[in-house]
Protein backbone atom coordinates (compact mmCIF):
# COMPACT_ATOMS: atom_id res chain seq x y z
CA UNK A 1 0.00 0.00 0.00
CA UNK A 2 0.98 3.62 -0.19
CA UNK A 3 3.00 4.29 2.95
CA UNK A 4 1.89 7.86 3.16
CA UNK A 5 -1.81 7.81 2.62
CA UNK A 6 -2.47 4.31 3.83
CA UNK A 7 -4.77 3.75 0.87
CA UNK A 8 -5.04 0.20 -0.32
CA UNK A 9 -5.22 -1.54 3.04
CA UNK A 10 -5.29 -5.31 3.02
CA UNK A 11 -1.78 -6.62 2.66
CA UNK A 12 -0.72 -4.15 5.29
CA UNK A 13 2.56 -4.61 7.02
CA UNK A 14 4.18 -1.96 9.10
CA UNK A 15 7.83 -2.30 9.95
CA UNK A 16 7.73 -5.67 8.21
CA UNK A 17 5.13 -6.98 10.63
CA UNK A 18 1.57 -7.79 9.83
CA UNK A 19 -0.78 -5.63 11.79
CA UNK A 20 -3.37 -7.50 13.82
CA UNK A 21 -5.83 -5.80 16.05
CA UNK A 22 -7.87 -7.11 18.88
CA UNK A 23 -11.07 -5.23 19.34
CA UNK A 24 -11.29 -3.41 22.60
CA UNK A 25 -14.16 -1.00 22.87
CA UNK A 26 -14.83 1.31 25.76
CA UNK A 27 -17.89 3.34 26.31
CA UNK A 28 -17.54 6.12 28.79
CA UNK A 29 -20.46 7.73 30.46
CA UNK A 30 -20.45 11.25 31.73
CA UNK A 31 -17.05 12.87 31.99
CA UNK A 32 -16.53 15.81 34.21
CA UNK A 33 -13.46 17.91 33.66
CA UNK A 34 -12.16 20.77 35.72
CA UNK A 35 -9.57 22.76 33.87
CA UNK A 36 -6.64 24.66 35.22
CA UNK A 37 -8.45 27.95 34.78
CA UNK A 38 -11.23 26.79 37.05
CA UNK A 39 -13.86 26.26 34.40
CA UNK A 40 -15.54 22.93 34.40
CA UNK A 41 -17.72 21.02 32.03
CA UNK A 42 -19.47 17.74 31.79
CA UNK A 43 -19.89 15.76 28.64
CA UNK A 44 -20.90 12.38 27.41
CA UNK A 45 -18.92 10.67 24.79
CA UNK A 46 -18.46 7.30 23.31
CA UNK A 47 -15.09 6.21 22.22
CA UNK A 48 -13.67 3.08 20.83
CA UNK A 49 -10.18 2.04 20.19
CA UNK A 50 -8.41 -1.01 19.00
CA UNK A 51 -5.24 -2.50 20.31
CA UNK A 52 -3.84 -5.84 21.24
CA UNK A 53 -3.14 -6.51 24.80
CA UNK A 54 -2.46 -9.46 26.93
CA UNK A 55 -2.75 -9.65 30.65
CA UNK A 56 0.11 -11.07 32.56
CA UNK A 57 -1.70 -11.11 35.83
CA UNK A 58 -2.70 -14.57 36.92
CA UNK A 59 -4.89 -13.37 39.72
CA UNK A 60 -7.82 -12.94 37.39
CA UNK A 61 -8.37 -9.36 38.34
CA UNK A 62 -6.62 -6.07 37.92
CA UNK A 63 -7.21 -2.60 39.08
CA UNK A 64 -7.17 0.62 37.09
CA UNK A 65 -6.67 3.82 38.94
CA UNK A 66 -6.93 7.16 37.19
CA UNK A 67 -6.15 10.59 38.49
CA UNK A 68 -7.28 13.65 36.65
CA UNK A 69 -5.91 17.14 36.62
CA UNK A 70 -8.23 18.55 39.22
CA UNK A 71 -7.17 15.79 41.56
CA UNK A 72 -10.43 13.89 41.24
CA UNK A 73 -9.85 10.19 41.05
CA UNK A 74 -11.76 7.11 40.18
CA UNK A 75 -11.01 3.49 40.09
CA UNK A 76 -12.52 0.51 38.48
CA UNK A 77 -11.96 -3.18 38.72
CA UNK A 78 -11.89 -5.65 35.91
CA UNK A 79 -12.17 -9.35 36.38
CA UNK A 80 -10.68 -11.45 33.64
CA UNK A 81 -10.91 -15.13 33.05
CA UNK A 82 -8.68 -15.23 30.06
CA UNK A 83 -5.46 -13.48 29.45
CA UNK A 84 -6.03 -12.46 25.86
CA UNK A 85 -9.53 -11.69 24.82
CA UNK A 86 -11.92 -9.23 23.28
CA UNK A 87 -14.09 -7.28 25.57
CA UNK A 88 -16.64 -4.59 25.23
CA UNK A 89 -17.80 -2.93 28.35
CA UNK A 90 -19.41 0.24 29.51
CA UNK A 91 -18.36 2.02 32.61
CA UNK A 92 -19.54 5.23 34.09
CA UNK A 93 -17.03 7.57 35.69
CA UNK A 94 -17.77 9.72 38.63
CA UNK A 95 -15.23 12.13 39.93
CA UNK A 96 -16.58 12.91 43.33
CA UNK A 97 -13.77 12.22 45.73
CA UNK A 98 -10.90 14.62 45.59
CA UNK A 99 -7.33 13.56 46.18
CA UNK A 100 -4.72 16.29 46.41
CA UNK A 101 -1.08 15.76 45.74
CA UNK A 102 -0.22 19.42 45.49
CA UNK A 103 2.04 18.94 42.55
CA UNK A 104 -0.60 17.41 40.34
CA UNK A 105 -1.05 20.00 37.61
CA UNK A 106 2.68 20.75 37.61
CA UNK A 107 3.25 17.32 36.21
CA UNK A 108 5.31 15.71 38.93
CA UNK A 109 4.90 12.04 39.64
CA UNK A 110 3.85 10.88 43.04
CA UNK A 111 5.75 7.66 43.81
CA UNK A 112 3.74 4.60 43.03
CA UNK A 113 0.89 6.57 41.57
CA UNK A 114 0.25 7.64 38.05
CA UNK A 115 -0.81 11.20 37.96
CA UNK A 116 -2.41 12.30 34.77
CA UNK A 117 -3.51 15.67 33.58
CA UNK A 118 -5.16 17.18 30.59
CA UNK A 119 -3.19 19.21 28.11
CA UNK A 120 -5.14 21.46 25.79
CA UNK A 121 -3.70 21.44 22.30
CA UNK A 122 -6.38 22.83 19.98
CA UNK A 123 -4.10 22.73 16.99
CA UNK A 124 -4.89 21.72 13.47
CA UNK A 125 -3.28 18.47 12.44
CA UNK A 126 -1.99 20.18 9.33
CA UNK A 127 -0.67 23.17 11.26
CA UNK A 128 2.96 22.22 10.55
CA UNK A 129 2.33 22.13 6.84
CA UNK A 130 0.24 25.29 7.02
CA UNK A 131 3.11 27.04 8.80
CA UNK A 132 5.49 26.22 5.95
CA UNK A 133 2.80 27.17 3.43
CA UNK A 134 2.45 30.58 5.07
CA UNK A 135 6.21 31.09 4.85
CA UNK A 136 6.08 30.24 1.16
CA UNK A 137 3.11 32.53 0.65
CA UNK A 138 4.92 35.36 2.43
CA UNK A 139 8.01 34.92 0.27
CA UNK A 140 5.96 34.78 -2.93
CA UNK A 141 3.99 37.91 -1.98
CA UNK A 142 7.14 39.80 -1.10
CA UNK A 143 8.64 39.02 -4.50
CA UNK A 144 5.49 39.53 -6.57
CA UNK A 145 5.43 35.89 -7.67
CA UNK A 146 2.13 34.36 -8.81
CA UNK A 147 2.09 30.66 -7.92
CA UNK A 148 -0.36 28.04 -9.17
CA UNK A 149 -0.73 24.50 -7.85
CA UNK A 150 -1.92 22.27 -10.68
CA UNK A 151 -3.76 19.19 -9.53
CA UNK A 152 -5.41 16.35 -11.43
CA UNK A 153 -5.53 12.61 -11.94
CA UNK A 154 -2.54 11.04 -13.66
CA UNK A 155 -2.88 11.34 -17.43
CA UNK A 156 -5.14 14.40 -17.57
CA UNK A 157 -2.58 16.18 -19.71
CA UNK A 158 -1.05 18.51 -17.10
CA UNK A 159 2.48 18.40 -18.42
CA UNK A 160 1.47 18.77 -22.08
CA UNK A 161 -0.71 21.72 -21.13
CA UNK A 162 2.20 23.28 -19.23
CA UNK A 163 4.59 22.77 -22.14
CA UNK A 164 2.09 24.36 -24.56
CA UNK A 165 1.36 27.22 -22.15
CA UNK A 166 5.06 27.97 -21.69
CA UNK A 167 5.60 27.94 -25.46
CA UNK A 168 2.59 30.22 -25.99
CA UNK A 169 3.83 32.68 -23.36
CA UNK A 170 7.02 32.72 -25.41
CA UNK A 171 9.19 34.39 -22.82
CA UNK A 172 6.70 37.22 -22.15
CA UNK A 173 6.68 36.24 -18.47
CA UNK A 174 9.61 35.00 -16.40
CA UNK A 175 8.54 31.64 -15.04
CA UNK A 176 9.72 28.49 -13.32
CA UNK A 177 8.18 25.08 -12.83
CA UNK A 178 8.24 22.65 -9.91
CA UNK A 179 7.32 19.13 -10.96
CA UNK A 180 6.07 16.57 -8.46
CA UNK A 181 6.07 12.87 -9.25
CA UNK A 182 6.73 9.74 -7.25
CA UNK A 183 9.64 8.81 -9.50
CA UNK A 184 11.58 9.91 -12.60
CA UNK A 185 12.79 13.24 -13.89
CA UNK A 186 10.80 12.89 -17.13
CA UNK A 187 8.38 15.74 -16.59
CA UNK A 188 11.02 18.26 -15.55
CA UNK A 189 13.02 17.24 -18.61
CA UNK A 190 9.99 17.95 -20.83
CA UNK A 191 9.64 21.40 -19.28
CA UNK A 192 13.37 22.16 -19.55
CA UNK A 193 13.15 21.36 -23.25
CA UNK A 194 11.02 24.52 -23.59
CA UNK A 195 13.86 26.53 -22.08
CA UNK A 196 12.08 27.19 -18.77
CA UNK A 197 13.85 26.31 -15.51
CA UNK A 198 12.26 23.28 -13.87
CA UNK A 199 12.99 21.31 -10.76
CA UNK A 200 11.73 17.80 -10.16
CA UNK A 201 10.63 16.69 -6.72
CA UNK A 202 10.38 12.94 -6.36
CA UNK A 203 8.10 12.16 -3.48
CA UNK A 204 9.23 8.52 -3.38
CA UNK A 205 6.35 6.78 -1.72
CA UNK A 206 4.51 10.03 -1.07
CA UNK A 207 1.27 10.82 -2.80
CA UNK A 208 1.39 14.62 -2.65
CA UNK A 209 3.72 17.58 -2.47
CA UNK A 210 3.85 19.38 0.85
CA UNK A 211 4.74 22.97 1.66
CA UNK A 212 8.17 22.06 3.06
CA UNK A 213 9.25 20.31 -0.16
CA UNK A 214 8.02 23.22 -2.24
CA UNK A 215 9.77 25.76 0.00
CA UNK A 216 13.07 23.91 -0.50
CA UNK A 217 12.49 23.71 -4.25
CA UNK A 218 11.72 27.45 -4.36
CA UNK A 219 15.06 28.21 -2.72
CA UNK A 220 16.93 26.00 -5.17
CA UNK A 221 15.20 27.47 -8.20
CA UNK A 222 16.14 31.06 -7.29
CA UNK A 223 12.89 32.52 -8.53
CA UNK A 224 12.82 35.87 -10.31
CA UNK A 225 10.83 38.71 -8.82
CA UNK A 226 7.51 39.38 -10.58
CA UNK A 227 7.44 35.93 -12.13
CA UNK A 228 5.11 32.99 -12.51
CA UNK A 229 5.62 29.75 -10.56
CA UNK A 230 3.80 26.68 -11.82
CA UNK A 231 3.72 23.73 -9.45
CA UNK A 232 2.61 20.49 -11.02
CA UNK A 233 1.47 18.30 -8.16
CA UNK A 234 1.60 14.51 -8.07
CA UNK A 235 -1.20 13.08 -10.22
CA UNK A 236 -3.70 12.34 -7.48
CA UNK A 237 -7.14 13.79 -6.93
CA UNK A 238 -7.26 12.99 -3.23
CA UNK A 239 -4.34 13.91 -1.01
CA UNK A 240 -3.03 17.16 -2.59
CA UNK A 241 -6.39 18.80 -1.75
CA UNK A 242 -5.46 19.11 1.92
CA UNK A 243 -1.89 20.31 1.57
CA UNK A 244 -1.59 24.03 1.10
CA UNK A 245 1.70 24.84 -0.63
CA UNK A 246 1.41 28.61 -0.33
CA UNK A 247 0.03 28.99 -3.85
CA UNK A 248 -2.39 31.70 -4.96
CA UNK A 249 -4.77 29.16 -6.49
CA UNK A 250 -5.20 25.46 -6.98
CA UNK A 251 -6.11 24.68 -10.57
CA UNK A 252 -7.86 21.35 -11.16
CA UNK A 253 -7.48 19.79 -14.57
CA UNK A 254 -10.18 17.40 -15.69
CA UNK A 255 -9.86 15.82 -19.11
CA UNK A 256 -12.86 14.81 -21.18
CA UNK A 257 -11.58 11.24 -21.41
CA UNK A 258 -12.41 10.90 -17.71
CA UNK A 259 -15.92 10.70 -16.23
CA UNK A 260 -18.30 13.64 -15.89
CA UNK A 261 -18.90 12.65 -12.29
CA UNK A 262 -15.28 13.00 -11.21
CA UNK A 263 -15.98 16.24 -9.30
CA UNK A 264 -18.57 14.32 -7.29
CA UNK A 265 -16.28 11.35 -6.76
CA UNK A 266 -13.38 13.54 -5.61
CA UNK A 267 -15.18 16.55 -4.16
CA UNK A 268 -12.37 17.74 -1.89
CA UNK A 269 -10.12 18.60 -4.79
CA UNK A 270 -12.73 20.45 -6.80
CA UNK A 271 -13.80 22.33 -3.72
CA UNK A 272 -10.23 23.36 -2.96
CA UNK A 273 -9.64 24.63 -6.51
CA UNK A 274 -10.50 28.08 -7.84
CA UNK A 275 -10.23 27.18 -11.51
CA UNK A 276 -11.07 24.02 -13.42
CA UNK A 277 -9.55 23.45 -16.84
CA UNK A 278 -11.65 21.05 -18.86
CA UNK A 279 -8.84 19.64 -20.97
CA UNK A 280 -8.64 17.67 -24.23
CA UNK A 281 -11.81 19.40 -25.50
CA UNK A 282 -10.69 18.67 -29.09
CA UNK A 283 -11.71 15.06 -28.41
CA UNK A 284 -15.33 15.90 -27.52
CA UNK A 285 -16.75 15.00 -30.98
CA UNK A 286 -15.47 11.42 -30.55
CA UNK A 287 -16.72 10.88 -27.02
CA UNK A 288 -20.02 10.67 -25.21
CA UNK A 289 -18.65 12.99 -22.51
CA UNK A 290 -21.21 15.62 -21.49
CA UNK A 291 -19.13 18.75 -20.82
CA UNK A 292 -22.06 20.71 -19.41
CA UNK A 293 -22.79 17.95 -16.93
CA UNK A 294 -19.14 17.82 -15.83
CA UNK A 295 -19.16 21.58 -15.25
CA UNK A 296 -22.50 21.40 -13.40
CA UNK A 297 -21.04 18.67 -11.18
CA UNK A 298 -17.99 20.79 -10.40
CA UNK A 299 -20.29 23.68 -9.47
CA UNK A 300 -22.34 21.41 -7.20
CA UNK A 301 -19.21 20.88 -5.15
CA UNK A 302 -17.89 24.41 -5.53
CA UNK A 303 -20.40 27.01 -6.73
CA UNK A 304 -17.64 29.59 -7.24
CA UNK A 305 -15.29 27.55 -9.40
CA UNK A 306 -14.29 29.18 -12.67
CA UNK A 307 -14.19 26.87 -15.67
CA UNK A 308 -12.22 27.14 -18.91
CA UNK A 309 -12.72 24.63 -21.73
CA UNK A 310 -9.32 24.05 -23.18
CA UNK A 311 -7.30 21.88 -25.54
CA UNK A 312 -3.53 21.84 -25.55
CA UNK A 313 -3.72 20.18 -29.00
CA UNK A 314 -6.13 22.48 -30.85
CA UNK A 315 -5.35 25.60 -28.82
CA UNK A 316 -9.00 26.12 -27.85
CA UNK A 317 -9.28 28.12 -24.64
CA UNK A 318 -5.54 28.76 -24.42
CA UNK A 319 -5.94 32.53 -24.75
CA UNK A 320 -8.47 32.65 -21.93
CA UNK A 321 -6.19 30.54 -19.70
CA UNK A 322 -3.11 32.63 -20.46
CA UNK A 323 -5.05 35.85 -19.90
CA UNK A 324 -6.16 34.51 -16.54
CA UNK A 325 -2.52 33.77 -15.65
CA UNK A 326 -1.35 37.22 -16.80
CA UNK A 327 -4.09 38.93 -14.80
CA UNK A 328 -2.97 36.97 -11.72
CA UNK A 329 0.65 37.94 -12.29
CA UNK A 330 -0.23 41.63 -12.66
CA UNK A 331 -2.21 41.45 -9.43
CA UNK A 332 0.70 39.82 -7.58
CA UNK A 333 3.07 42.52 -8.80
CA UNK A 334 0.62 45.31 -7.93
CA UNK A 335 0.10 43.89 -4.45
CA UNK A 336 3.85 43.70 -3.86
CA UNK A 337 4.30 47.39 -4.59
CA UNK A 338 1.38 48.30 -2.31
CA UNK A 339 2.84 46.19 0.51
CA UNK A 340 6.34 47.56 0.15
CA UNK A 341 5.17 51.19 0.20
CA UNK B 1 -6.96 9.90 2.05
CA UNK B 2 -3.51 10.53 3.52
CA UNK B 3 -4.34 9.35 7.04
CA UNK B 4 -0.77 8.14 7.57
CA UNK B 5 0.61 11.67 7.06
CA UNK B 6 -2.11 13.01 9.30
CA UNK B 7 -1.29 10.49 12.02
CA UNK B 8 2.35 11.56 11.77
CA UNK B 9 1.18 15.17 12.09
CA UNK B 10 -0.71 14.26 15.26
CA UNK B 11 2.37 12.57 16.72
CA UNK B 12 4.49 15.63 15.90
CA UNK B 13 2.04 17.89 17.73
CA UNK B 14 2.12 15.51 20.71
CA UNK B 15 5.90 15.44 20.76
CA UNK B 16 6.13 19.24 20.47
CA UNK B 17 3.69 19.55 23.32
CA UNK B 18 5.60 17.02 25.48
CA UNK B 19 8.70 19.20 25.30
CA UNK B 20 6.70 22.27 26.28
CA UNK B 21 4.51 20.68 28.93
CA UNK B 22 7.03 18.14 30.22
CA UNK B 23 5.18 14.85 30.14
CA UNK B 24 6.50 11.45 29.32
CA UNK B 25 3.46 9.41 28.48
CA UNK B 26 0.23 10.04 26.67
CA UNK B 27 -2.77 8.01 27.72
CA UNK B 28 -5.55 9.51 25.65
CA UNK B 29 -5.62 11.73 22.59
CA UNK B 30 -8.77 13.59 21.60
CA UNK B 31 -9.05 14.53 17.97
CA UNK B 32 -11.81 16.58 16.44
CA UNK B 33 -12.53 15.49 12.90
CA UNK B 34 -15.24 17.15 10.85
CA UNK B 35 -17.58 15.05 8.75
CA UNK B 36 -16.44 16.99 5.68
CA UNK B 37 -12.70 16.88 6.43
CA UNK B 38 -12.16 13.95 4.10
CA UNK B 39 -10.66 11.86 6.87
CA UNK B 40 -11.64 8.24 7.16
CA UNK B 41 -12.00 7.71 10.89
CA UNK B 42 -11.27 3.97 10.79
CA UNK B 43 -8.15 4.53 8.68
CA UNK B 44 -7.06 7.27 11.06
CA UNK B 45 -7.31 4.94 14.06
CA UNK B 46 -5.41 2.26 12.21
CA UNK B 47 -2.61 4.61 11.13
CA UNK B 48 -2.42 6.25 14.54
CA UNK B 49 -1.77 2.92 16.25
CA UNK B 50 0.98 2.16 13.74
CA UNK B 51 2.63 5.58 13.94
CA UNK B 52 2.75 5.88 17.73
CA UNK B 53 4.62 2.61 18.28
CA UNK B 54 7.76 3.19 20.30
CA UNK B 55 6.79 6.81 20.92
CA UNK B 56 5.55 8.54 24.04
CA UNK B 57 2.04 7.93 22.76
CA UNK B 58 2.45 4.17 22.44
CA UNK B 59 -0.78 2.43 23.48
CA UNK B 60 -2.53 5.77 23.83
CA UNK B 61 -6.25 5.64 23.36
CA UNK B 62 -7.46 7.65 20.41
CA UNK B 63 -10.81 9.34 20.81
CA UNK B 64 -12.26 10.90 17.71
CA UNK B 65 -14.97 13.50 18.13
CA UNK B 66 -16.81 13.80 14.85
CA UNK B 67 -18.32 17.20 14.18
CA UNK B 68 -21.26 17.55 11.79
CA UNK B 69 -21.06 19.19 8.38
CA UNK B 70 -22.58 22.65 8.26
CA UNK B 71 -23.23 24.92 5.34
CA UNK B 72 -24.79 28.29 4.61
CA UNK B 73 -27.60 28.05 2.08
CA UNK B 74 -27.79 31.17 -0.07
CA UNK B 75 -31.47 30.55 -0.90
CA UNK B 76 -32.70 29.81 2.61
CA UNK B 77 -30.22 32.32 4.12
CA UNK B 78 -29.55 30.02 7.04
CA UNK B 79 -27.14 27.37 8.30
CA UNK B 80 -28.11 23.83 7.30
CA UNK B 81 -26.62 20.41 7.98
CA UNK B 82 -24.93 18.59 5.11
CA UNK B 83 -23.44 15.10 5.01
CA UNK B 84 -21.08 15.58 2.06
CA UNK B 85 -19.37 18.42 0.20
CA UNK B 86 -21.70 18.19 -2.76
CA UNK B 87 -24.94 17.79 -0.83
CA UNK B 88 -27.85 19.99 -1.79
CA UNK B 89 -29.55 22.09 0.85
CA UNK B 90 -31.82 19.63 2.74
CA UNK B 91 -34.54 22.30 2.89
CA UNK B 92 -34.74 23.79 -0.60
CA UNK B 93 -32.62 21.38 -2.70
CA UNK B 94 -30.35 24.14 -3.99
CA UNK B 95 -26.66 23.51 -4.54
CA UNK B 96 -25.84 27.12 -3.74
CA UNK B 97 -24.47 26.17 -0.36
CA UNK B 98 -21.15 27.15 1.17
CA UNK B 99 -19.61 24.85 3.72
CA UNK B 100 -19.12 26.70 7.00
CA UNK B 101 -18.21 23.93 9.43
CA UNK B 102 -17.31 20.30 9.71
CA UNK B 103 -14.04 20.48 7.82
CA UNK B 104 -11.82 20.75 10.86
CA UNK B 105 -9.17 18.23 11.83
CA UNK B 106 -7.46 19.14 15.02
CA UNK B 107 -5.87 17.74 18.13
CA UNK B 108 -8.04 18.97 20.96
CA UNK B 109 -6.49 17.71 24.15
CA UNK B 110 -4.36 15.02 25.71
CA UNK B 111 -4.53 13.03 28.89
CA UNK B 112 -0.89 12.75 29.93
CA UNK B 113 1.34 11.80 32.80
Amino acid sequence: MCNVCGCGAGETTIGGKAVVHDEHGHEHGAHFHVHADGTSHDHDHTHEHEHDHSHESTQGEHRHYHLHEAGASHEHLHAHDEHTHDHHHAHGHTHEETVHYGLGPAGAHAPGMSQSRMVKIEQDILSKNDGYANENRGYLAEHGIFALNLVSSPGSGKTTLLVKSISALNGSLPLAVIEGDQQTDNDAARIRATGAPALQINTGKGCHLDAFMVGRAMQQLKLNDDSLLLIENVGNLVCPASFDLGEAHKVAILSVTEGEDKPLKYPDMFRASDLMLLNKCDLLPYLTFDADLAIANARRVNPDIKVIRISATSGEGMDEWLDWIKAGCSKAVARKSIDSN
Amino acid sequence: MHEMSLAEGVLQLIEDSSRKEKFSRVKTVWLEIGQLAGVEVEAMKFCFDAVVRDSIAQDAQLVIIETPGQAWCLHCAEVVHVQALFDACPKCGSHQVQVTGGNEMRVKELDVE
